[in-house]
């Protein structure tokens, strides 16, 4: 049982739905990025995702594309993304922390090197945009193997053919992608999510959060009643961009959070 | 078990879209059910012939091929060596080897019932090619191109839109290839339903390395014929430029079973291959890595970031290339060397004074080591180089180095 096992298992104990933040690591720069991500679990954050920055990020939108070459100019790497994790466990054992990236960073690493790395650091789960079901060997079955949950993204052109494949190999929950596109871009709307979050959940028992397009406490309280729970990145992520102070980021979240727990 | 294909260099790739470890489908799920689509789409059209039909007839018609394959008598007396034959595959329409994959995509994009085509473009060769089978077929055209690049190609980027197309600079990263098809990339997860990507080069996740090369094949089926009529035998050696690497490729690819003929792809070399990455030849620079939907040789620092490429010419301006190449160069079958921008241009200058072609700055890399094995081969070694461009779009480019004001 990995820390997100763990989380589920209590939020579904208490009725409550998840609350997942997106920020990117070393962004505006590590120090400040490690005292974010810090505060986080206090401002009502259940799973901290961690983004990998990347050069190339062909999922991504403006935002988090900015985040990512801002974290980069501040000479973030993923040595010392593993680092802020480690920092982070000095003082919190207990928040699971999902890194979210892409493949190339961990494949010029070596995947063995990088697994026993990142789980010696307290990385509970991994989400590699650029590797689907087609190329598991490649780091999903090793992770799981290493006892890394291997969470997968589930879109609205995952057809019921597919969904199998997507969920067999997929551990801790199911990312549902809300749109077809890039992170943020359009709104989600919980009528189009509602229905995939059930076909997924009758084909699954993973808690199934979905992501992409939400970006105000209304919209994460509604996508997050029909699912159970939501992902807020691009919002936060626009913050930092914008230059705002940890403790106004920190309220924006908090507010999210409230949101996503009103579900 | 005796197998007439076990010794063969043309089998790949296998189910998984991989040439050796090279090639797969790295993309996101939301892309994954397209081009499963696609790969069975394609797996076919390839046995269709109907299909081919459609496409000897809009080659022969519209594009004007077969292409020439022209002895260059001054150029090889004036280097002094091997017999030089140029493919003139920049007397195509639209003025580049491009069009020959463009038709195919479009030809399978339009059974597939896809309205809306997006692009990407480095040199703009490709661009112009997707925006002019668009207009011919009345689809919708929309073409990624750096910023960068839509700066240094302006005559590409005027040409797509007297087509149709809508030209999108991209500002992203340094504003060059990768950055366009980063972009191109975005949009296809945005549009998944009505949208077909149609890929100008032999990289992306499979079934794209693949089928472009089958479609650029004609290039090197071409060649083979028409060397076996002018000498009556096959070239000693092929040669071809390589950026994403199509058109060297369609040049190769038929005869990699022919263990006679030596094969040298030319990576664009910028101002050297050193370690201040001022290049873009992956292969002879780089290391395996994951990008753009396929596991290749990659331009990257030690933390597998990808590094920008530098190179004169905007074709070739990329800091990868097809698996299929990765996977030659792993196995020996062929050769890969690197020329710099400024051999490059020598060869641009000495075609033009030589043969009265004016080629695109991305053979004029093949051509500078023609220049270079040339003199040392002997009168009857037989050379075919892929002239894959012509340079009339690169004649500011070429103007600024040689210092003439063209303002």
């Amino acid at each position: 049982m990995t820390r997100i096992d763990r989380k589920f298992a209590a939020l579904k104990a208490e009725g409550k739905k998840a609350f997942v933040a997106y920020v990117m690591a070393g962004d505006p720069d590590p120090a400040t990025s490690l005292d974010l991500v810090r505060r986080m679990p206090a401002a009502g954050v259940d799973v901290i995702e961690l983004g990998l920055p990347f050069t190339d990020p062909m999922a991504d939108g403006p935002t988090i594309q900015l985040a990512g070459q801002r974290a980069l100019e501040q000479g973030m790497t993923l040595e010392k993304t593993l680092q802020m994790v480690r920092d982070f466990r000095q003082g919190d054992d207990e928040t699971p922390i999902v890194l979210m990236g892409y493949y190339n960073p961990i494949h010029s690493r070596g995947v063995d090197r990088f697994l026993a790395e990142a789980s010696e650091a307290g990385i509970d789960g991994l989400i590699v945009v650029d590797l689907p079901p087609e190329e598991d060997d490649e780091l999903c079955l090793p992770a799981q193997k290493a006892g890394l949950n291997f969470i997968r993204l589930a879109t609205p052109t995952t057809d019921d053919k597919r969904l199998p494949r997507v969920l067999e190999n997929t551990s801790g929950f199911v990312y549902y992608v809300s749109i077809t596109g890039i992170t943020g871009a359009a709104e989600a709307q919980a009528s189009d999510v509602a229905p995939e979050v059930a076909r997924i959940k009758s084909a699954t028992d993973l808690p199934v959060v979905v992501g992409f397009g939400v970006k105000t406490p209304a919209t994460a309280q509604a996508i997050a009643g029909v699912a159970d729970g939501t992902v807020v990145g691009s919002a936060i992520v626009a913050e930092i961009g914008a230059g705002k102070p940890v403790s106004e980021v920190l309220e924006l979240i908090r507010g999210l959070a409230e949101g996503a727990h009103r579900a | 078990m005796p197998n007439e294909h076990v010794n063969s260099f043309m089998n790949g790739p296998d189910e998984k879209g991989r040439f050796g470890i090279f090639g797969g489908r790295f993309v996101s799920e939301t892309l994954m059910p397209l081009i499963l689509e696609l790969e069975e789409q394609y797996e076919r059209a390839k046995t269709d012939k109907d299909f081919w039909a459609e496409m000897d007839d809009l080659w022969t018609h519209y594009v004007g091929r077969p292409s020439p394959l022209y002895f260059a008598e001054r150029l090889t007396e004036h280097l002094g060596g091997a017999k030089i034959y140029l493919k003139r595959d920049e007397l195509n329409h639209t003025g580049a080897h491009k069009i020959n994959n463009v038709l195919g995509q479009i030809i399978l994009a339009r059974r597939m019932g896809k309205t809306r085509i997006i692009a990407e473009t480095g040199a703009g060769q490709h661009g112009v090619a997707t925006a002019t089978v668009c207009a011919k077929f009345g689809l919708k055209c929309v073409v990624y191109m750096g910023a960068h690049d839509v700066e240094r190609q302006k005559p590409n980027v005027f040409r797509m839109r007297l087509l149709g197309a809508e030209v999108i600079p991209v500002t992203s990263g340094r504003g060059t290839l990768k950055d366009a098809m980063n972009d191109a990339l975005r949009d296809w997860v945005t549009n998944v339903r009505d949208t077909f990507y149609c890929i100008g080069t032999v990289a992306g996740p499979h079934p794209y390395p693949a089928m472009v090369r089958d479609f650029q094949a004609i290039i090197g089926q071409e060649a083979k014929r028409q060397m076996q009529e002018a000498e009556g035998r096959l070239p000693d050696t092929i040669i071809a430029a390589i950026g994403g690497g199509s058109n060297a490729m369609g040049l190769f690819y038929p005869f990699l079973d022919d263990k006679s003929v030596r094969i040298i792809g030319v990576e664009a070399g910028g101002k050297g291959v050193n370690e201040k990455m001022e290049h873009c030849a992956s292969l002879t620079g780089g290391r395996p890595g994951v990008l753009h939907g396929n596991r290749t040789y990659l331009l990257q620092d030690d933390d597998g970031q990808i590094l920008e490429g530098f190179s004169i010419s905007a074709g070739l301006d990329y800091p990868g290339i097809g698996p299929e190449h990765a996977w030659l160069h792993d196995i020996g079958r062929a050769e890969y060397v690197s020329i710099t921008d400024k051999e490059a241009l020598e060869a641009f200058t000495l075609c033009c004074e030589q043969e009265g072609i004016i080629p695109a700055l991305e053979p004029s890399h093949a051509l500078a080591h023609v220049m270079k094995i040339a003199p040392d081969l002997p009168r009857d070694h037989l050379i075919c180089m892929n002239m894959c461009g012509r340079g009339d779009k690169d004649i500011f480019t070429v103007a600024k180095h040689l210092g003439f004001d063209m303002e």
